[in-house]
């Protein structure tokens, strides 16, 4: 076997050490703090663009959230003047409807009295036409006029009668 | 002909550049190569993949930050803050051992972890490394380690004795685990290569299953790496941490 042959190992155990010496220099001074340097900057520019993806992500919130307060402020004064609005109506209206229903309540009154004068003007108009009716036709029966005041007496009496 | 069909031919180590220091051989060899292949390699895809240093990172750069985050996490799992210092040292265990292992996977390449002498002096070096530092962070205290906490006082003797053994046999058990694993399996790819043309048109079938092994080899090249770091880490955790 090989291995065992101990000639050998003297410059394979002096190649080793200066290999893995130059190998060793390499590495700590030059390759891995230059690979470090590469993740810590990853690491950073990562951390730095959460933060400011975390920045805008809370504006965007506060923004939605304003939106949301205007939104709801908004609303509640839509509510507030439909409200006003609405009661205003309601009391216009029901000033108007006492002031109309007064109003009507004047004309029906001036109607009622016009109605009872008018009435009034028949009946005594027609008492009238009877009266002269009356004393035409006793003047034909009779041939003689009677007095004016005693024939308005008695149709008065005799309608009066017949309207009872 | 013997010589090329012998599975272990490809284990042997080979003068490139024959260099004396003294009495020393430290001759540059196929070994040496593929260790200086490793840095090279290593270094290739740790520096100029994250050249570009790109926010949005390509193909390499992902798997040179891949690798560092791997160990990074592996480090900080297992070790905690205090693992920081040694972050370096484990990352660089993992790249030599991983890419060891897979560019041994390279047709007539060499794999230097498939060698005891090697596994070996990174697993003693370890060792000691590990125990320096329980010594300097716990000083006398750290000889408690050897006996857990709540053990009954008639069980001690043979806990110091279970505990002294396990922690004296783990840069062996490390070093041969790595490379007996790697031996091993390009021993079988080797054996089972040879099968392929003396059986003619059958030949497929031992060719399906290296197919297969060497699907296996590239994972086994990986968690081999992976173990040999994590045990690393678990071993200075406990010294830093005394269990």
């Amino acid at each position: 076997m090989p291995q065992l042959d101990l000639a050998g190992f003297p410059s394979q155990i002096i190649w080793l050490v200066i290999t893995f010496v130059i190998l060793w220099l390499l590495m700590a001074k030059i390759a891995l703090p230059r690979v470090g340097l590469v993740l810590e900057e990853r690491q950073k520019k990562i951390d730095e663009n959460l933060d400011l993806a975390e920045n805008l992500r809370d504006e965007a919130q506060g923004a939605l959230d304003a939106y949301e307060k205007s939104i709801a402020d908004a609303k509640d004064n839509a509510r507030g003047s439909v409200t006003e609005a609405v009661r205003q109506m309601s009391d216009s209206a029901q000033a108007r409807h006492a002031e109309k229903s007064e109003e009507l309540a004047a004309e029906i009154k001036e109607a009622e009295a016009r109605i009872d004068a008018a009435k009034q003007e028949a009946i005594s108009g027609l008492q009238e036409a009877a009266a002269t009716v009356a004393s035409s036709a006793a003047e034909k029966l009779i041939g003689a006029s009677l007095p004016s005041d005693a024939v308005r007496q008695a149709v008065n009496t005799a309608m009066k009668e017949r309207s009872t | 002909m013997a010589e090329a069909n012998n599975p272990l031919a490809q284990f042997v180590i080979q003068p490139l550049i024959p260099i004396k220091l003294g009495e020393l051989d430290a001759s540059f060899t196929n070994s040496s190569l593929f260790m200086v292949l490793t840095v090279v390699a290593a270094t290739t895809l740790m520096v100029l993949a994250v050249r570009p240093r790109a926010a949005v990172p390509g193909r390499w750069q992902l798997l040179a930050e891949l690798s560092y985050e791997f160990i990074a996490k592996m480090v900080s799992d297992n070790i905690g803050k205090e693992g920081k210092p040694y972050f370096s040292f484990i990352f660089t265990i993992f790249m030599f051992v991983l890419f060891g292992n897979f560019l041994g996977m390279l047709p007539y390449s060499f794999t230097f972890t498939s060698h005891i002498a090697v596994t070996l002096t990174m697993a003693l070096v370890i060792f000691l490394l590990v125990t320096v530092i329980a010594f300097v962070k716990h000083g006398m205290h750290f000889f408690s380690f050897f006996l857990p906490a709540g053990v009954p006082i008639f069980l001690a003797p043979l806990m110091i004795a279970i505990e002294v053994i396990s922690y004296f046999t783990r840069p062996f058990s490390l070093s041969i685990r790595l490379f007996a694993n790697m031996m091993a399996g390009h021993t079988l790819l080797k054996v089972v290569g040879g099968f392929v043309f003396p059986l003619g048109l059958l030949g497929i079938v031992p060719v399906a299953g290296l197919v297969a092994i060497t699907g296996l080899e590239f994972l086994i090249a990986f968690l081999q790496a992976y173990i040999f770091t994590i045990l690393t880490c678990i071993y200075i955790n406990d010294a830093i941490n005394l269990h």
